[in-house]
């Protein structure tokens, strides 16, 4: 197969530590259509090493859009100009010849810069621990189908509990907010029967490690659901508000 | 005889495990939090086992080389996960599903170890919901099943395509629960680069910090290795990129032995190579082939569109050959049919893929119930190749997927180290030579949540309080050692990139060591891979430094591991004069062309002991069959 290929002008960003200041370095690559985008940097990374040159440090496992690893920005927009992908996922041949592409790592107060395109992900963990989950140990659980969860219930915190963990949804919001991300867990449990002894303790402990990490606040501009590779919908976030309020309404925690 | 004891308890096998779990010894509560356990891996197996001893009460130390536990590779699994519920009365039952892996795995698997796997999957499902997973549902709010490969009950759970994933997040979700408990104190960005071993006993591993380069060393009463597979020593597999042998390689070269590593599954359904930038396949989920035909056409050379080759100038070789099972056939049998038909020349355009068509699915179901069931994959297959499923019928190729082998461990999940236990897919015990679809996930969770907690009680008790200091001599040689090497590697400066030496080997291996399998070129890649070990440790060009964070060198450290392991997998291969499963050699064939096993020679597992590079001695676990009688596996 002889497809012609296409000349890409790369301004990536370049930064060698989390302290280091960062910049914009341009690099010429030919590549073909069909290769993905993360492709195209293996190949640009191969042709750096060969001439002893380091190469971009970038952050990609599974290459299917599912583990959450990979997140770049590219021409402005986290995981790219597609919706409904990963970066992983994305291929060239949705870029023109002769096209200048710019890349960038996530950018938020909660995720810094490691090295080059790589950033620390971990507040996300944090949040997770704080109460991500149902408090069950290893055995003693009821058989499966002692609990009727009906179809559209099920469906509904599927769509919720989809979410990857990437972080476009917090890279994409002006705020460096992360309400996408923890309302899509608040919810997952929160329609589950599961979910119901903890519904209230989970989302208020999920919400104040959320803030005391850094990430911030929600002015509902919707980039976040624009750039989610799964297409979690905002309709989360008013989920959490009403979960949160209606915790607050009944919490023992008040503040003074 | 052979010389390894695989604690198999005595006893019918219905019993073993009850029977067994009654008889080892137990922790109690307040002696565990004196005990320390190191996990490697946060997959399904490293979650459940660290977030389940956590539990349990013992100080757990997770490693993982992730950003995050949750990225682990488990995450990828499509399909679904089986169980033996019977939930839709069809039939199933521990000992079916238990009969259908050992067949499945062709008779090359323990008996034992394969019974509890399956007499412990229902459990899974229970803990699986009681976390949150939403699997799916009927209207009437029952779990649903699905039908997968190698099986004529539904018993397959799933979560959309993406159970893997859902599973995934409920172990992690213990796991950070755990963590949260200050049980588990959790790792993150280490890569294992040793074990350490005192007077024959694991005690501890080394590590890469890979943000600083930093060399750790972590000591404990015992070690878990869960660490998944090696399919990627053929570079382009199914895998994830950063999925590796190092860890269960260097526990391999402490004395570790390594069972059955020819045994490695080629998945039938990926989407084929689309040019030389390729640097992963991607699976389509085996439930495609519930409603999905596979075909070629009959005529060699035949180029048309495939809406222009009429019914009957197609060849769904599938039904044709396998009657009984057709479209869902096994993983190896339909993997190697599909390379005869292609190899004929009858692939598509000639090429190495075959149709997977869905127009009779949606012409009897609806395209809304297509989208239903297989939605995302549909997605998944567009977002790729760019073409729609719903018009124009999927190509798919077969591609490495899964790795069989993996270390020998006994019963209790213990490798020939004392102390040094694997579980998932680094071990190698439950699916012989070949794994059915939807059993690694079941497999994963199983040694996880239902079988470490008990075994590794039992060794527990055994051992004293005090832990072996990391200032001990082996603690000390082992972290020089790791840091001699990463000083190698940076110091070769030659002309070749890690991933073009990569590249070689993999192209070496599926040529060679791959679908099929022949002594001539077992013997060929033998040399050639040591060739390409010795211009590796020539001719590599490793950039970077040590004390960052250097990708270049994590994969480095990786290649340098499957140019030894590679090696290993082509001399087992070489030694087992028989067809199996995933392991096709030519030689031996029926005259239709199937698998032709040698019971009266190769009922054993192979365990390799490492002697020195290149050099391994064989031992033998005889496999014995109890309750079943070895057959010759028909699906026809």
């Amino acid at each position: 197969m002889n497809v012609k290929k296409l000349n890409i002008k790369l301004k990536i960003w370049r930064q060698a530590g989390p302290k280091a200041v960062g910049a914009f370095v341009s690099y010429n690559v030919a590549v073909s259509p069909g290769a993905s985008f993360l492709e195209m940097l293996d190949e640009l990374n191969n042709d750096l090493e060969k001439k002893n040159l380091e190469p971009v440090t970038f952050e990609s496992d599974c290459r299917e859009g599912i583990c959450g690893t990979c997140g770049l920005v590219i021409n402005g927009e986290p995981h790219g100009p597609l919706r409904k992908i990963a970066t992983c996922q994305l291929h060239m041949r949705h870029f023109k010849d002769g096209e200048t592409i710019y890349v960038e790592p996530f950018r938020a107060r909660a995720f810094p810069v490691i090295k080059d395109l790589a950033v620390d992900r971990s507040a996300f963990d944090k949040i997770i621990q704080a109460g991500g989950f149902i408090s069950v140990n290893t055995g003693g659980v009821p058989d499966a189908n002692s609990i009727l969860i009906s179809k559209d219930t099920a469906a509904e915190a599927f769509d919720s509990a989809a979410c990857i963990g990437c972080g476009a949804c917090v890279a994409a919001c002006k705020n460096g907010s992360a309400m996408l991300f923890v309302s899509a867990k608040v919810t997952q449990f929160a329609v589950l029967p599961q979910g119901m002894p903890e519904r209230q303790s989970r989302v208020e402990s999920m919400v104040a490690k959320m803030d005391e990490l850094g990430f911030g606040s929600c002015s509902n501009t919707y980039a976040c659901e624009a750039e989610c590779p799964k297409g979690i919908s905002v309709r989360n976030i008013a989920r959490l508000n009403r979960e949160y309020f209606s915790a607050k309404l009944k919490s023992k925690n008040v503040e003074a | 005889m052979g010389n390894l004891n695989s604690k198999v308890p005595s006893g019918p096998v219905e019993s073993k495990w009850t029977d067994y779990k009654f008889n080892l010894k137990l922790v109690n509560p307040a002696n565990k939090r004196k005990y320390d356990i190191i996990v490697v891996g946060t997959g399904l197996a490293g979650a459940s086992a660290a977030a389940s001893l956590g539990e349990l009460g013992y100080n757990v130390k997770a490693f993982c080389f992730h950003d995050s536990p949750r990225r682990a590779h488990s995450i990828s699994a499509q399909g679904g996960i089986n169980a033996a519920k019977n939930y839709q009365n069809d039939g199933d039952s521990v000992f079916r599903l238990f009969y259908d892996t050992i067949k499945g795995g062709d008779f090359r698997s323990r008996e034992a170890n394969v019974y509890r796997l399956a007499e412990v999957s229902g459990n899974i499902i229970d803990q699986c919901v009681a976390q949150g997973v939403p699997f799916a549902r009927e209207y009437g709010g029952l779990l649903d099943n699905r039908s997968f490969g190698g099986a004529q009950v539904s018993r397959t759970f799933y979560a959309r395509g993406q159970t893997g994933q859902q599973l995934l997040l409920g172990a992690y979700s213990a796991l950070s629960r755990q963590i949260s408990l200050g049980t588990v104190k959790m790792f993150n960005r280490r890569e294992m680069l040793d074990v350490v071993v005192t007077d024959g006993i694991a005690r501890g591993i080394v590590v890469r910090n890979l943000l600083n380069g930093e060399i750790e060393k972590y000591s404990a009463h015992a070690v878990v290795l869960a660490t998944g597979g090696y399919a990627n020593v053929f570079f382009l597999s199914t895998n994830a990129m950063n999925s590796n042998a190092t860890a269960i390689w260097r526990a391999h070269k402490k004395g570790a032995y390594f069972a059955n590593p020819c045994f490695t599954q080629i998945h039938p359904t990926c989407i084929p190579l689309h040019g030389e930038s390729q640097s992963k396949l991607t699976l389509m989920s085996e439930s495609l082939r519930n409603d999905g035909r596979v075909w070629v056409p009959k005529k060699k050379g035949d180029n048309r569109r495939p809406d222009q080759i009429p019914e009957d100038e197609r060849d769904y070789y599938l039904e044709r050959k396998y009657p009984s099972y057709g479209n869902l056939s096994p993983r190896d049998i339909s993997s190697r049919s599909a390379k005869e038909v292609c190899d004929e020349g009858r692939g598509v355009n000639g090429g190495e893929a075959v149709y997977l068509d869905f127009e009779e699915a949606i012409k009897r179901l609806g395209k809304k119930e297509i989208e239903e069931r297989y939605g995302n994959l549909f997605e998944i297959y567009e977002t790729i190749t760019g073409e729609n499923p719903y018009n124009v019928p999927m190509q798919i190729y077969p591609a490495p997927h899964y790795t069989m082998g993996g270390l020998w461990v006994d019963y209790n999940l213990m490798s020939t180290i004392p102390g040094l236990f694997v579980l998932g897919e680094a071990n190698f015990s439950d699916h012989g030579a070949n794994r059915l679809g939807a059993s690694a996930l079941m497999q994963g969770l199983a040694d996880g949540y239902f079988v470490i907690p008990y075994t590794i009680g039992d060794y527990i008790a055994g051992q004293k309080p005090a832990l072996v200091s990391t200032e001990h001599e082996e603690f000390n040689k082992s972290v020089s050692a790791v840091k001699e090497q990463v000083y190698k590697l940076l110091s070769i400066h030659g002309n070749m990139t890690v991933d073009e030496i990569h590249k070689k080997l993999g192209r070496l291996m599926w040529n060679k060591v791959g679908m099929a399998r022949n002594e001539k070129g077992l013997k060929e890649v033998i040399t050639e891979i040591k060739e390409l070990r010795d211009e590796f440790w020539k001719n590599v060009n490793v950039v970077g430094k040590g004390d960052d964070l250097n990708q270049t060198l994590e994969r480095a450290g990786r290649v340098a591991d499957y140019l030894e392991l590679g090696e290993l997998m082509a001399v087992d291969a070489l030694h087992r004069n028989e067809s199996c499963g995933g392991h096709f050699r030519e030689e031996y064939q029926t005259e239709e062309g199937e698998a032709k096993r040698d019971d009266e020679n190769f009922r054993y597992v192979a365990a390799w002991e490492f002697e020195d590079i290149g050099k391994w001695k064989l031992n033998k676990e005889e496999l014995e069959f109890e309750s079943l009688h070895l057959a010759q596996r028909s699906y026809k």
